[in-house]
C-alpha cells in the first residue's frame, strides 16, 4: 500500500518535472498577480503594509485555483485514472498521494515565494515567518478541499469555471483564518491562534477530504 | 494458482444496462469458471465495453449484480480489484515517461511491484526491446498498446484478466504473442474476458455473447 502511496507521489513529481512549464505558469501568476497590486493602488507604504497579507493570500488562493484542474484531468483522459479505481490500494490513498503530489507542485513554490513578495509591500521583516508559516499550513487545505471540487467536475463540459463557483466559497474560512495570522501578528497579538486553527483545518481536511475526492471520483467515473 | 478448472468464478445475475436513454442490454446471465475465454461481440455501440466496465465494477449495472466467487463485487471492492487486471481502450500510457517507467507505474498500482529486470523481460516479449527508455510520446500506436499489455505477461498470478479490444493497432506478430499470452494464462486455470473483432484462434474453452443493437 505504502509502495503505491510512494509511486504515485514519485510519478507525479516526475512528470512535473519533465513538464516544468506547468509549475512555472502558476508561479508566475501568483507573482505577477501579487505586483499588480502595489502599481495599481499607489505607493503608500502604510496602506502596502496592512493590505499584504490578504493580497498575498488571495493571490495564493487564485494560483491555486488555477492549478486544480490538472489535477485528475489528465489521468482522467488517458485511462490511468481506471487503473487508480481498479488498483489494490484503497483509493482515498491513492488520491491522497496525488494531492500531496500537486500541493509540492503548485502550492509549495508558492509559500517559498511569499516572503520575498511581501518585501514589495514593505511588511515587516520579523512577522514574514509568521506569513510564511500560515500559508504553509493554509495551501495543503486549499489543495485538499480542491480535491473534492476536481473530482466532482471530471469530464464535464466548462468544468473550470463550475470548479470555481463550487471551490471559492468553501476556501474562505482558510483565507479569513490565513490571513487573519500575519494581521494579528504586526498587531501584536500573536499570530498563535490563527495558525493553531489552520493546523486544526489541515488536520481535518487531511483526514477527510481524500476520502470525499474518492467518492466523487468514483461518481464521475461511471 | 489455488483454483482447479471449472470452478465457476465470475457470475452475472440478471445484468440490465441502461445509458441515458437508451437500453444496452437487458436480462444478462452468464458464469465464467476457471480456464474459460469470454469473448464479447457485436457491433459497435451495442454495449460491449460498458459490459467489462460493468464486470471490472467501474460501472454500477442499471439491475442485477456480477458476483466473484459468490460475492457481489461492489462489496468486494479492493479485495476482487487485487485479483483482476484490466485492459481498457484507453492505454493508461503516460507520454511523459518511458515504457519501462509506464509498466512500473502499472504493475505498482495493481498491487505487484516489479523489478526493472522483470520489466524489461515483459517488454522484450511483447517485441518493445531497444524501447525501454523512450518517452512513450515518441512511440507509435501500436508500440503503445503493447506497451499496455506488456503487464498481461506480468500478471500470471491474477485469476481474472478483462481485455477491451486487446488487439486493436496491433500488427499481426503482437496479435500473436497476445494470443500466446492468453492461451497460456487459461491453461494455468485462469479466466480472460475480452471483446474484440478479430476472430482470434485461442482454441480453449469458449463462450460466446453477442450484443445485439436494439
Amino acid at each position: 500500500m505504502l509502495a503505491a502511496f510512494r509511486c504515485v507521489i514519485h510519478r507525479d513529481l516526475l512528470l512535473a518535472a519533465r513538464r516544468s512549464s506547468d509549475v512555472l505558469t502558476v508561479l508566475l501568476f501568483f507573482v505577477i498577480v501579487v505586483s499588480l497590486f502595489p502599481l495599481g493602488v499607489g505607493p503608500d507604504p502604510a496602506l502596502l503594509r496592512t493590505i499584504a497579507p490578504g493580497v498575498i493570500w488571495v493571490a495564493a488562493l487564485l494560483a491555486s485555483m488555477l492549478a486544480l484542474q490538472r489535477m485528475f484531468a489528465s489521468d482522467h483522459a488517458d485511462g490511468t485514472l481506471e487503473q487508480m479505481l481498479l488498483g489494490a490500494t484503497p483509493l482515498g490513498m491513492t488520491v491522497a498521494a496525488k494531492v500531496f503530489a500537486h500541493w509540492v507542485i503548485s502550492g509549495l513554490p508558492l509559500v517559498l515565494i511569499s516572503p520575498v513578495l511581501a518585501l514589495q509591500f514593505d511588511f515587516p521583516q520579523e512577522f514574514l515567518g509568521v506569513l510564511a508559516l500560515s500559508l504553509a499550513l493554509g495551501t495543503p487545505v486549499l489543495s485538499l478541499i480542491g480535491a473534492i471540487g476536481a473530482a466532482l467536475t471530471l469530464g464535464l463540459r466548462g468544468g473550470g469555471a463550475l470548479l470555481s463557483l463550487l471551490v471559492l466559497p468553501l476556501y474562505v474560512p482558510v483565507l479569513i483564518i490565513g490571513a487573519g495570522a500575519a494581521e494579528a501578528a504586526v498587531s501584536g497579538l500573536g499570530g498563535k491562534a490563527q495558525l493553531l486553527l489552520l493546523g486544526a483545518l489541515l488536520a481535518f481536511a487531511g483526514a477527510f477530504a481524500p476520502w470525499a475526492a474518492a467518492a466523487a471520483l468514483r461518481i464521475s467515473s461511471e | 494458482m489455488g483454483k482447479k478448472a471449472g470452478t465457476p468464478s465470475l457470475e452475472a445475475v440478471d445484468l440490465h444496462c441502461t445509458r441515458g436513454e437508451r437500453k444496452l442490454f437487458g436480462a444478462l446471465n452468464f458464469t465464467l469458471r476457471s480456464g474459460e475465454l469470454l469473448r464479447i461481440g457485436g457491433a459497435n455501440g451495442s454495449g460491449k465495453t460498458s459490459l467489462l466496465r460493468i464486470a471490472c465494477g467501474l460501472l454500477e449495472p442499471t439491475r442485477g449484480e456480477v458476483r466473484w466467487a459468490g460475492e457481489n463485487i461492489r462489496r468486494l471492492q479492493e479485495e476482487f480489484w487485487r485479483q483482476l487486471v484490466y485492459v481498457g481502450h484507453a492505454n493508461a500510457i503516460k507520454d511523459d515517461l518511458t515504457a519501462a517507467e509506464n509498466l512500473h507505474v502499472a504493475c505498482t498500482l495493481a498491487g505487484v511491484p516489479r523489478q526493472p529486470a522483470q520489466i524489461g523481460e515483459a517488454l522484450r516479449r511483447l517485441g518493445l526491446a531497444g524501447c525501454e527508455n523512450l518517452p512513450a510520446r515518441v512511440l507509435s500506436q501500436g508500440q503503445r498498446r503493447r506497451t499496455a499489455l506488456a503487464r498481461l505477461a506480468l500478471s500470471e498470478a491474477m485469476p481474472l484478466w478483462i481485455l477491451d479490444e486487446p488487439f486493436a493497432a496491433l500488427d499481426a506478430a503482437a496479435v500473436e504473442h497476445v494470443q500466446d499470452l492468453i492461451a497460456e494464462h487459461l491453461s494455468r486455470g485462469a479466466a480472460v474476458i475480452l471483446t474484440t473483432h478479430l476472430e482470434a484462434k485461442i482454441t480453449a474453452a469458449a463462450l460466446r455473447i453477442d450484443l445485439e443493437t436494439s
